[in-house]
């Protein structure tokens, strides 16, 4: 059953548009950023900051506004557009004004509080750092506002379609799009849980000592299945468009839809991978994340495996002979139709290969020791949500947006270089920031200013010029190709509407799409996930809180991007005499 | 699901299945492995640095804003073939505490202790790199090491 392109006006069309455009906006200061700190760390730039903006601060933004405000925007605003389109019902709109006032709510605030020097704790806020109250409350905000939807509209749309439709199955990119939320949903309980009691509290100042490990481990089993929340929107435009802007067919409906429940299950209980190097966690349970690490590794072969077929199939629709042939048959740059979009979408795999296996080492527990909070670390995250992750989720908002304007897409030679420069620049990167963390160099050091600086002696170090140098121009060959987005990305939506606004994805057919029982009935797998998870982290948790911690530790606020101490205990006020 | 399909999930199963093997042997047969929770509490107020034995060393390292406390400032020399134990922790915020060119990879914790050991079998001078993000002066934050 083919879903037809479902017209759109007024309210919906409104809602699901900005929530593309208020990010990207954001995210230009996101990416200029990006600019300023490759200069930065190749020792071009030996200054503390730019245009009143700190290094760290902007570091902060940089993390904040690309890996969760963008991110976490689309996901909402895309699967609002697939559930619209895959199940054809209307959206609950009152719903979804609440969620659109949170999310843009809850950004404006922590905003204000990260541009302000209020909040330069960096995208991973650990404690006791303490960041401006505004920071947390907004953080939250933009978390429930983006669970809403799932619960109040989603859900019940799906179950509405279940009963019109007994006989059918779940559309895949439905399935992908509650597995994700799903995951979503179970993520944010442990983030919510030491924002809501450790953090928002010392910031309001009610709460002057806390457990710095248990925040810490709460904060890394939402960490690493934030990462799968960034990723399923792509694997679900992997698995349902690609195969048809390649000019082919999905391979198999099973195996996506496996892979799609493997990540359900795998992707919380390894968020000790995060805490190898952290005393206070017995080596053996980081192990046991470990082995669980590269079980989510598996959905990602089988990904591979699956894409890979299903590109070779559409290859040889194309008429290509042999055994490689098929490689050279592929819509690498075709403006026909929506075909552009297939050139975000290989650029984002090629980038992906290279976040794989670098992956791999990261999760390879004592492999870890060599590469740890290191550049190598910087390296790896720009192919994986700054590759694949940020490719695919440009390229769908430039589709989206000239569907909803009822537009053709504008400077479509732009549109189809940008991906190709974005990947060019991220493997120049990747390679450069790889063999620079295997030199030691460190993670989020403002290198320009002591490292990479002739009179600080004591830091000093020449034999890493070479490859952060290379690694800036990495940098500034992908913000080169994010320039040639913009330009048709503002030319798309300021270019006058010749069409009904609508969406209409490009969904392709199966191949194998014989019925598979193991992955219709959704209830084992959430119960297995949740018995693995209580399995994971029953003892680590125990752990932080008693036998690894010895002291609480007071916090320290961030006022005018500095870190204050606590201040010291007031004395008592003196009794009456 | 067909037998290419089948073939390929074996072989990646397969594949992960010896990464991890690996691992574990690298991890308790050759002995390189992570830090753990410690069997006792030791709760370190100052650096110290002590040799405890012939080449054997002991250095309790405290972390603070942007240095580090190793007993004798941010300097701790010591003869080549030493074997150094090194527990780390954190007076103010979250530092890093990173041997350049060693496999100690650690973080430092306020309220928690971290720990690794050493062996300098090479001369000469070793970084140590704060890599976690700890405030304006983070870059600045260093150690040394001398072997001689």
């Amino acid at each position: 059953m083919q879903a037809q392109a479902i017209q759109l006006k007024g309210a919906t069309r409104f809602i699901i548009l900005s929530e593309l455009i208020i990010p990207f906006i954001l995210l230009i200061l996101g990416v200029l950023l990006g600019l300023f700190q490759v200069l930065a760390r190749a020792g071009i730039l030996k200054t503390d900051g730019i245009l009143g903006i700190n290094y760290y601060q902007g570091l902060t933004l940089h993390g904040v506004i690309n890996a969760i405000v963008f991110t976490t925007f689309f996901a909402v605003a895309f699967g609002n557009a697939i559930m619209l389109h895959q199940l054809q019902r209307p959206l609950k709109m009152g719903v979804q004004w609440a969620s659109w006032l949170l999310m843009v709510g809850g950004t404006l605030m922590a905003a204000w509080a990260m541009l302000t020097g209020r909040a330069t704790v960096l995208y991973t806020f650990y404690l006791p750092m303490v960041a401006h109250w505004t920071f947390y409350l907004g953080a939250t905000l933009l978390l429930i506002g983006s669970i809403l939807p799932y619960f109040l509209d989603w859900i019940p749309n799906t179950l509405a379609w279940r009963r019109e439709n007994p006989n059918a199955k779940l559309p895949l990119a439905v399935l992908g799009n509650l597995v994700n939320f799903t995951l979503w949903f179970l993520i944010i309980l442990p983030l919510a849980t030491t924002v809501l009691f450790q953090m928002l509290p010392m910031s309001l100042g009610w709460l002057q000592e806390t457990n710095v490990l248990v925040s810490r481990t709460l904060f890394w089993f939402f960490g690493h299945a934030l990462v799968y929340f960034w990723l399923l929107p792509s694997y679900i435009m992997l698995y349902t468009m690609l195969p048809k802007l390649a000019g082919g067919k999905l391979y198999s409906d099973p195996a996506a839809r496996l892979a799609f429940l493997l990540f359900l299950l795998f992707s919380i209980p390894v968020g000790l991978h995060h805490q190898y190097t952290e005393g206070g966690l017995s080596s053996g349970w980081k192990l046991w994340h470990a082995f669980l690490t590269f079980m989510v590794a598996m959905p990602s072969f089988i990904t591979a495996f699956t894409v890979a077929a299903s590109l070779e199939h559409a290859g040889r629709n194309n008429g290509a002979q042999g055994l490689f042939g098929w490689m050279s048959k592929l819509p690498y740059w075709s403006k026909e139709g929506d075909r552009w979009l297939f050139a975000y979408f290989i650029s984002g795999l090629i980038l992906f290969l290279f976040g794989g296996i670098t992956g791999i080492v990261n999760a390879s527990y004592n492999m870890n020791l060599v590469v740890h909070n290191t550049a190598w670390i910087v390296g790896h995250f720009h192919t994986t949500v700054g590759g694949l992750v940020t490719l695919s989720f440009l390229g769908m908002t430039l589709f989206l947006i000239a569907k909803l304007r009822g537009v053709e897409v504008k400077a479509k030679s732009l549109a189809l270089a940008a991906p190709y420069l974005w990947m060019v620049g991220f493997v120049i990167f990747e390679i450069a920031l790889s063999v620079a963390g295997l030199q030691g160099v460190p993670r989020r050091t403002n290198l320009g200013l002591s490292y990479l600086n002739p009179v600080m002696p004591d830091h000093y170090r020449p034999d890493w010029l070479f490859w952060s140098h290379v690694g800036a121009l990495g940098g500034m060959v992908a913000v080169l190709g994010f320039i040639f987005f913009t330009v048709s990305l503002v030319g798309t939506l300021f270019a006058k509407p010749v069409k009904q606004p609508e969406i209409d994805f490009p969904i392709a057919e199966a191949i194998h799409d014989q019925p598979t029982p193991l992955v219709v009935n959704l209830r084992p797998w959430v119960t297995a996930t949740l018995l693995l998870i209580a399995i994971s982290y029953t003892y680590p948790l125990y752990e932080s809180m008693t036998r690894g911690i010895i002291a609480n530790a007071p916090g320290y606020r961030s006022e005018g991007n500095s870190l204050q101490p606590p201040q010291p205990p007031q004395e008592q006020t003196r009794l009456p005499e | 699901m067909d037998r290419f399909e089948k073939r390929a999930m074996a072989l990646a199963l397969s594949l992960v299945l010896m990464f991890f093997g690996l691992v574990v042997y690298a991890a308790k047969g050759l002995q390189a492995d992570l830090p753990t929770c410690l069997p006792y509490k030791r709760e370190i107020q100052r650096g110290n640095f002590t040799e405890v034995g012939p080449k054997r060393y002991q250095v309790d390292a405290v972390a603070f804003m942007w240095s580090f406390d190793m007993g004798q400032g941010n300097t701790v020399t010591v003869p080549r073939g030493a074997v150094v134990d090194f527990y780390v922790t954190s007076r103010d915020v979250m530092h890093g505490y990173h041997i350049d060119k060693t496999l100690a990879n650690l973080m430092a914790i306020p309220g928690a202790v971290t720990y690794a050991r050493v062996k300098f079998d090479k001369a000469g001078e070793y970084q140590i790199l704060c890599h976690e993000y700890c405030g304006l002066g983070h870059q600045n934050m260093v150690g040394r090491i001398i072997v001689e």
